[in-house]
């Protein structure tokens, strides 16, 4: 309580404030300022003199206000600065400036507490406060290493993820996020530039409680794998937890189903109103974003068309090598067209995996209808457009291909978007699914 | 009451003259200075110095209003005025007249830390350390504003975690606020802490007063908690043989918060002793059901709140806490009549960080043979 501490340390604080007062006034820069890591140098420090170092430091030099609108994390890493060389007094005073921005963060107000409690009592971790729920304390704690990260290590300007290797025209934006980091990326298709996806912006995200790799219902994990967003859900529409908000996915799709994932509901969405962001690992398998950064990311979405890539890790290609993978794959598309439109079934069929399985059919049962249809074909005419190819995240060497199949033959033709899953075996590219998209 | 505030300065000797630290140390243990402190002072202000420590604050108001009448300007008088308007329990008043005096005297560091004392009275933190931060700037030795700002420091540093970690303290932070209260007006009724204090009217009147020949009147306030006693345990009276209401006897009971109230306690005090035991036993071992159990089917849940919204927020206020909970208390001062029982005591609540304390009074009922709380008041 106030004034009960008061009364204890009175006499010893009173006569050491008045002490060291005399010998560093306000303005003058104390040799020995109040430890965020009192291990080191905080030892049996009176109260009241690290009260008054502290405010000696504020005075001292009190920084300029500065504003970005870059997210938390420039103003983050300037705080943590302030702290690592000992200037608490900055430190404070950016702290509330970045919670003027930022009212409902929870990690700068935490940051904020501690930096007051310096003042008053040697402290010695994050969360200092006596007492504070452990859990929570982690919750934010790994929230700050998180975003320090994110922010410290931006993908280098002239590499690419990899997963994007092909958007088509229309397609103006694409999503990746990188759960192990808890970071979206966004890229735009850069059409003037050949289609080269161009870095836009990142933003911190929460995955789910228990990590990414979802496999089934309620095990509070997300996706990984190629997805788009299928719907946009207005705030009004939305409960408070999903924040200004929502982009559902189209999870599962139709290689989880394959693999016999199950689940439903993974959503991109905001934040509920009380705070501004939440702990990286806090859902239940959605991603989830500060309601300003899904603004900003969610104006650049396009329903049934922007992929949003999740990856565990992002594997970044230079230019080059993105370029190589990219030729490699459209080249390999090409070749599966043209054997199609050659009738020769046998070079056809060498496209597709034996481990086909689509529509109820295995790679058996395909090739021999595939053999029956082409026999009746006096000639087939294809054309592929809108091509694009994003590869799967994971181990397996997977890509999904997309595109518009514009079929014409003798006896028919047909217009269809077609989604192919091709998996590399033995080093060559192979179909594993197909179906309409 | 004396003007007895720990965090609350007098105004120096000279007011022209530089602050010594070791005067301030004075004001701080010794509470207001006599007035023999004061030697420059005209006229009548000693006698308002006087009436102040015995508590008479409206005669001291009214001499200090007739002196500035004179004297509107006297930094002195208005200082005295603010601290008697803070004792009258009238913080917005008293707030008005150290800022006028901060305005009118930027040099003083005391009106500041006054007003500081006020505005952490009503939890404007923010408000509080700005003053402070002027008072240190004026004065860099000023030691008590140091201290008080320390405080403020943890204040604040304690909102900050509350958001950081969605801490529940709706609750506490009425207690805080009360026992904040207690804590500037007060203060002088925990003899271990203040020894030169006497013990005041407002103070638990079982803890015995101690006799400071020092002080001018000291008969005279020593007298008071036993006058407390009586006129606030009138069923002590009517219900023949109740809880000891002398201070002696309390005292010696004092160690043991638990303890039968007193030796010659009926039965029905004892389980009214036992009950309240065990109700706050039971809130320490955050067990919710027990808790709740003491209530009774008629207990009037505060704030107009439904039987069930209270049962709610007692749980998450209780079980949904992390860490201990210690709820325990000072001396209880029971009285019996008949199916009714009154308990006065205070109540001393520790969770995490937290510590508060608070007078608290619960009204029991008998009902099938057990006592249960059908009012519960904190003041």
């Amino acid at each position: 309580m106030l004034g009960r501490q008061l009364l204890l340390a009175a006499l010893a604080a009173t006569i050491a404030t008045g002490a060291y007062a005399k010998a560093h006034k306000p303005g003058t820069k104390h040799p020995k300022p109040v430890a965020a890591k009192p291990a080191k140098n905080a030892k049996a420090r009176p109260i009241a003199a690290a009260a008054t170092a502290a405010l000696a430091a504020e005075v001292a030099s009190r920084p300029a206000i500065t504003v970005s609108d870059s997210g938390p994390e420039p103003q983050l890493v300037k705080i943590f600065k302030e702290i690592e060389a000992n200037r608490l007094g900055n430190a404070l005073q950016l702290t509330e400036n970045l919670l003027r921005q930022y009212p409902n963060f929870r990690l700068g107000n935490l940051i904020k507490g501690d930096l007051l409690l310096a003042r008053t009592q040697p402290i010695s971790n994050f969360g200092a406060m006596n007492g504070a729920p452990s859990d929570k304390v982690a919750d934010l704690r790994s929230e700050a290493i998180a975003r320090l990260k994110g922010y410290r290590e931006k993908p280098p300007a002239n590499y690419i993820p990899r997963y994007l290797l092909q958007m088509p025209p229309d397609q103006r934006y694409a999503v990746v996020v990188d759960t192990q980091r808890s970071r979206l990326y966004l890229y735009e298709n850069d059409v003037a530039n050949g289609g080269r996806p161009r870095f836009v912006a990142d933003y911190y995200v929460t995955q789910g409680k228990l990590g990414a790799e979802k496999v089934a219902q309620g095990d509070k994990k997300t996706p990984i794998g190629v997805y788009h967003v299928t719907s946009s859900l207005p705030r009004q529409k939305l409960a408070d937890l999903y924040g200004s908000g929502a982009y559902p996915l189209n999870y599962p799709n139709e290689w989880d189903k394959r693999q016999g994932r199950n689940g439903n509901g993974i959503w991109l969405h905001g934040t509920p109103s009380d705070t501004f962001s939440r702990p990286p690992r806090a859902s239940d398998g959605c991603v989830v974003l500060a309601n300003q950064d899904l603004d900003a990311v969610g104006k650049n979405l396009q329903v049934g068309l922007t992929p949003v890539i999740i990856s565990n890790s992002v594997e970044w290609l230079t230019l080059d090598d993105w370029n190589k993978e990219r030729t490699e794959l459209n080249k390999t598309i090409e070749a599966w067209r043209a054997d199609w439109e050659s009738r020769d079934t046998d070079r056809f069929l060498k496209h597709y995996s034996r481990r086909f399985q689509a529509n109820g059919q295995d790679f058996d049962q395909f090739a021999s209808q595939k053999r029956q249809v082409n026999g009746g074909k006096e000639w087939v005419k294809i054309k592929v457009s809108n091509v694009s190819v994003f590869r799967n995240p994971g181990k397996e060497e997977m890509v999904v291909v997309t595109f518009d199949q514009d079929y014409r033959s003798n006896n028919l033709a047909n217009v269809m978007k077609k989604r192919q899953y091709w998996i590399r075996e033995d080093g060559k590219w192979k179909i594993i699914y197909e179906g309409a998209a | 009451m004396t003007a007895s505030f720990p965090f609350l300065s007098r105004l120096p000797a000279r007011i022209s003259a530089h602050l010594r630290p070791r005067a301030s140390l004075r004001a701080l243990v010794f509470g207001l200075a006599v007035s023999a402190a004061l030697p420059a002072l005209a006229d009548n202000l000693p006698e308002v110095q006087r009436l102040i420590k015995q508590g008479q604050y409206s005669q001291a108001l009214d001499k200090v209003d007739s002196y500035l009448a004179s004297k509107p300007k006297d930094a002195q008088g208005r200082f005295l005025k603010g601290l008697i308007l803070t004792e009258m329990g009238k913080p917005n008043d008293a707030v008005a007249v150290f800022t006028k005096l901060t305005e009118d005297y930027p040099e003083l560091p005391e009106p500041y830390n006054n007003l500081a004392v006020l505005y952490a009275q009503q939890k404007q933190y923010d408000k509080a350390r700005t003053a402070l931060e002027m008072a240190i700037r004026t004065h860099p030795s000023y030691a008590i504003a140091y201290e008080n700002l320390g405080d403020v420091y943890a204040k604040l540093a304690s909102q900050a975690y509350d958001k950081a970690l969605q801490l529940d303290n709706s609750n506490s932070a009425a207690q805080n606020k009360l026992s904040l209260i207690r804590d500037l007006i007060s203060t002088s009724a925990r003899p271990n802490v203040r020894p030169q204090a006497p013990a005041v009217a407002a103070a638990p009147p079982v803890i015995p007063a101690p006799v400071q020949p020092a002080q001018p009147a000291p008969k005279a306030v020593a007298a008071a908690p036993t006058a407390t006693v009586i006129t606030t345990t009138p069923a002590a009276a009517s219900a023949a043989p109740v809880t000891p209401a002398k201070p002696g006897e309390a005292k010696v009971a004092d160690a043991k918060p638990a303890a039968p109230a007193a030796p010659k306690a009926d039965a029905a005090t004892d389980d009214v002793t036992k009950a309240l035991g065990a109700w706050a036993d039971a809130w320490s071992r955050k067990d919710v059901k027990a808790y709740l159990a003491h209530y009774s089917s008629d207990f009037q849940p505060p704030k107009g709140m439904s039987r069930k919204a209270w049962e709610a927020e007692r749980h998450d206020r209780i079980a949904g806490k992390s860490g201990k909970i210690s709820v325990s208390y000072d001396q209880p001062q029971i009285s019996v009549n008949g199916d009714k029982a009154t308990a006065k005591f205070r109540q001393h609540y520790k969770a995490g960080s937290l510590d508060t304390s608070t007078s608290k009074v619960l009204v029991f009922v008998r009902s099938g043979g057990k006592w249960l709380i059908q009012e519960e008041n904190a003041r």
